[in-house]
């Protein structure tokens, strides 16, 4: 098999190992803050049912943090296995920002879960407290390093290159590089968002189940209402990224807005099938001047096209799509989470058909997210990192049949794993609601601390019983 | 060797020494995390929830130190991490794909539908087992210097069952202190017999490795190095023999509510390990990839490492520290395991 075959099925694979990856510290990074607001609200004495949702979404934590951990293992191998020359040439700069998310953030997270999680009955309900607050700070450090390297990779800053090896020249510089800020809050507010219509979407099935008790109602507020704060603010990052990328990834801009030639009064792309053997757009449907508006914020700003870079822009086709199908996504979840907040302040609980919507955009975040750092990754190409190694040049001389012997076995593992994770989230949801209704017809249990009995439902016992500690 | 003055020098011999600790500790901590999954294999449903929860709240911080081992070795050293991932292709995605299968067992076992529960169990222990085999199976290439003859996959199945024997006798000894009554009692049972089979392991691959590797045949067998190093062995053999007679007198003691011994067999395997660890230290040194790339060949430049370094010292110590106070919070007897 030719030297492109390996590259493509070496792209493939690892592009199916970090998407796969991502849509787990996705949900964790934003409900880890949740659940401590929870947490928060029940320590200040709002009532049992913040308790209560914090039980079934600590849960949903675990189970979503534990396939983060696992499939965040791999990656770290992923690198040296799909990428040898990354680490070989910009090493002495990834390297160190990898070092520092494994020990400040990974530790942190990892170390005060088993706390978080389990140690609610056996630490005082402070240093709980602030294990999830750790836990929560963890997971967004985590997110700040990673976020610096990916930056890093497109608008690369700070360093010099010494015998074909990048050196770092000034750290503060390799961090805070020019997207940076941009891509750090708009991927923060990404998995604020995820979290939020995962909450509201499951609370909308519990709630349109017939299961109506205060914990669905508080749960459902918290989805909804920190998804319509968090929209609009996350329409304006994303705008702000947009013009970031525009002055310093042009090639990728042109590919998004699927524009091949260099104009003054550029018009915004619609729909469009892009077609790169013509260079050019069939079924083209635009508005005349818009796109100069919005990038370059005059009518008859200069937009650079996929021409002027001959051989170095990336695939019109995949960027320009993702692209409509994160800003698609968006717009609805603008739509949908101001409808349901309007809703819950006039008539104090969801409508119908609200409900029926929330429900169906339970992983709208997840959609978005991928189809947004499809755009930004895949814009990237031909470069792994920008204008200074090249994916092919980066590959490893691993044989074609071997990676895509390993591919066939993540995309069966992953698959299987997905259908898994979705149905234990119904399924505890689910079972949230029968195990409650089950302790408000017969309470026995007396809930303590935060830690009260879940033992009973854990093992699908019958006999609700208070765990006591040896 | 480099003039260890300049932080050129000394830089990477200090990352290695990072790398070695954090490594080390992994193969312990994950180490009764895995031997405790392949267990699981042989243990009914009652027994399986109770040794599972024994390590539930150990085990994601416990798999993190396998990231900080390959993060240093990544980071630290970039220029061996493509040549190693390389060589070890095949066996590094089984080793990732039976941590996954086992780390997500751990959760869907207690949260999927209770009729899947078996499946979820099976799942936690054939994935453990496939860690433990791969990760032996790399380490005997490793040791062969990535050469692959017959006899050298040979050698390193070989160390990948030796592995998997010397994890279950980590397991087993981590349940006899976290366990009691007919679990315990189990375990005893278990701790032996892994502990004839990790003796036969280690002694056979200890046999087996100076006749694989000539490089390290010359610095086992050279005067006076022989002297130094044959205090390993030695007391390598003695802490089985205390391991074993610790296990013969378990069940009495343990009849008569004594615990003080429970502690023994984990304590051997511990030290064991250690010893172990220490033999190939010594035999690779200075070698990332053996034969061809030190580790000051492999190694970042002097900026980013000192860049490391200043984490690594603050976060290490705050890192062993909590790892500290979580086992405190967690002491004793496992019990079910509650979220809160």
């Amino acid at each position: 098999m030719d030297a492109l075959g390996a590259v493509t099925l070496a792209r493939l694979q690892f592009a199916a190992n970090i998407t796969f990856h991502i849509l787990f510290p996705a949900i964790t990074i934003g409900l880890a803050w949740v659940l401590l607001y929870f947490k928060l609200r029940y320590n200040r004495g709002a009532g049992s049912a913040w308790a209560d949702a914090y039980r079934l979404w600590v849960k949903v934590f675990a189970l979503t943090f534990a396939i983060g951990i696992v499939t965040g293992v791999t990656m770290s191998f992923q690198f040296g296995t799909n990428w040898p020359g990354y680490m070989e040439t910009v090493g002495n700069i990834a390297g160190p920002l990898l070092a520092y998310e494994v020990l400040t953030a990974f530790f942190l997270e990892a170390g005060f879960l088993g706390i978080m999680l389990f140690g609610a009955g056996r630490v005082s309900p402070r240093v709980h407290t602030l294990a999830t607050f750790l836990v929560a700070l963890g997971t967004t450090i985590s997110a700040f390093w990673i976020l610096a390297l990916n930056s890093w990779m497109q608008t690369p800053a700070g360093y010099e290159m010494i015998d074909g090896r990048a050196h770092a020249t000034s750290w503060l510089a390799v961090l805070f590089n020019p997207s940076f800020p941009y891509r750090f809050t708009h991927m923060l507010m990404a998995s604020g968002l995820t979290a939020a219509f995962l909450i509201a979407g499951i609370s909308a099935w519990r709630w349109r189940r017939g299961d109506r008790r205060d914990d669905v109602m508080v749960a459902l507020g918290t989805g909804v209402r920190l998804a319509a704060l968090l929209i609009p603010l996350q329409i304006f990052v994303g705008d702000l990224h947009g013009q970031n990328t525009f002055h310093r990834q042009p090639a990728k801009i042109a590919a998004m807005e699927a524009i091949w030639e260099t104009q003054r009064g550029a018009p915004a792309v619609l729909f469009a099938l892009p077609d790169s053997e013509r260079q050019d757009n069939r079924l083209e449907v635009s508005i005349p001047r818009l796109a100069s508006l919005y990038l370059g914020h005059s009518l008859d700003a200069e937009v650079r096209g996929l021409k002027d870079f001959p051989g170095k822009h990336p695939p019109v086709a995949p960027v320009f799509f993702a692209f409509r199908t994160m800003v698609g996504v968006g717009l609805l979840m603008l739509a949908v989470s101001w409808t349901a907040w309007w809703q819950l302040r006039r008539h104090g609980q969801p409508g119908a058909r609200v409900l029926r919507a929330l429900v169906a955009m339970t992983f709208s975040g997840w959609v978005a997210l991928v189809a947004g750092w499809f755009v930004t990754e895949i814009g990237r190409q031909p470069w792994l990192v920008q204008g200074v190694l090249s994916t092919a040049q980066a590959a490893s001389s691993t044989p074609a049949p071997r990676i895509a012997l390993t591919l066939a076995m993540y995309l069966v593992l992953y698959a299987v794993l997905l259908v898994a994770f979705i149905s234990v989230l119904f399924h505890l949801a689910g079972k949230a609601g029968d195990t409650l209704a089950a302790k408000d017809a017969m309470p026995i249990a007396t809930p303590s601390l935060m830690g009260v009995d879940v033992r009973a439902e854990e093992e699908d016992s019958d006999q609700p019983e208070v765990t006591g500690h040896a | 060797m480099p003039d260890l003055t300049q932080p050129a020098g000394w830089l990477p011999l200090a990352f290695l020494v990072v790398m070695g600790l954090a490594i080390l500790i992994y193969v312990v901590l994950d180490g009764y995390d895995l031997g405790l999954g392949i267990l699981l294999g042989l243990a009914d449903e009652h027994d399986s929830d109770i040794m599972v929860a024994s390590i539930g709240p150990f085990w994601d911080a416990n798999e993190t130190w396998l990231v900080l081992g390959i993060g240093v070795l990544l980071t630290a050293f970039p220029l061996a991490h493509g040549v190693v991932m390389g060589a070890l292709y095949l066996p590094v995605a089984a080793m990732l794909f039976g941590l996954i299968l086992r780390g997500v067992s751990f959760d869907f076992r207690v949260k999927a539908h209770a009729h899947h529960k078996p499946w979820w169990n099976r799942a936690f222990c054939v994935g453990s087992l496939i860690a433990a085999l791969s990760q032996g199976y790399m380490l005997g290439l490793l040791v062969v210097g990535f050469e692959r003859t017959p006899a050298n996959m040979l050698f390193a199945a070989f160390i990948g069952l030796a592995l998997a024997s010397g994890y279950c006798l980590l397991g087993a000894g981590w349940l006899l202190i976290k366990t009691e009554g007919a679990v315990q009692l189990r375990a005893v049972r278990w701790a032996k017999h892994a502990l004839w089979l990790t003796a036969f392991g280690i002694a056979a691959v200890s046999v087996a490795t100076p006749l694989m590797s000539r490089a390290i045949f010359e610095k086992w067998f050279d005067v006076p190095q022989i002297f130094l190093l044959a205090p390993i062995p030695l007391i390598t053999a003695g802490l089985f023999l205390f391991a074993l007679v610790a296990l013969r007198r378990l069940p009495a003691q343990l009849a008569q509510g004594r615990e003080g011994w429970a502690w023994a067999p984990f304590g051997a395997a511990v030290a064991i390990f250690v010893l172990a660890f220490h033999g190939l230290a010594y035999s690779l040194f200075p070698w990332i990839v053996p034969q061809r790339i030190d580790l000051w060949q492999a190694a970042a430049a002097p900026e980013s490492l000192s860049f490391i370094l200043v984490g690594v010292a603050i976060v290490l110590p705050l890192i062993i520290a909590y790892t500290i106070f979580a086992y405190r919070v967690f002491w004793g007897k496992a019990i079910h395991l509650e979220y809160g």
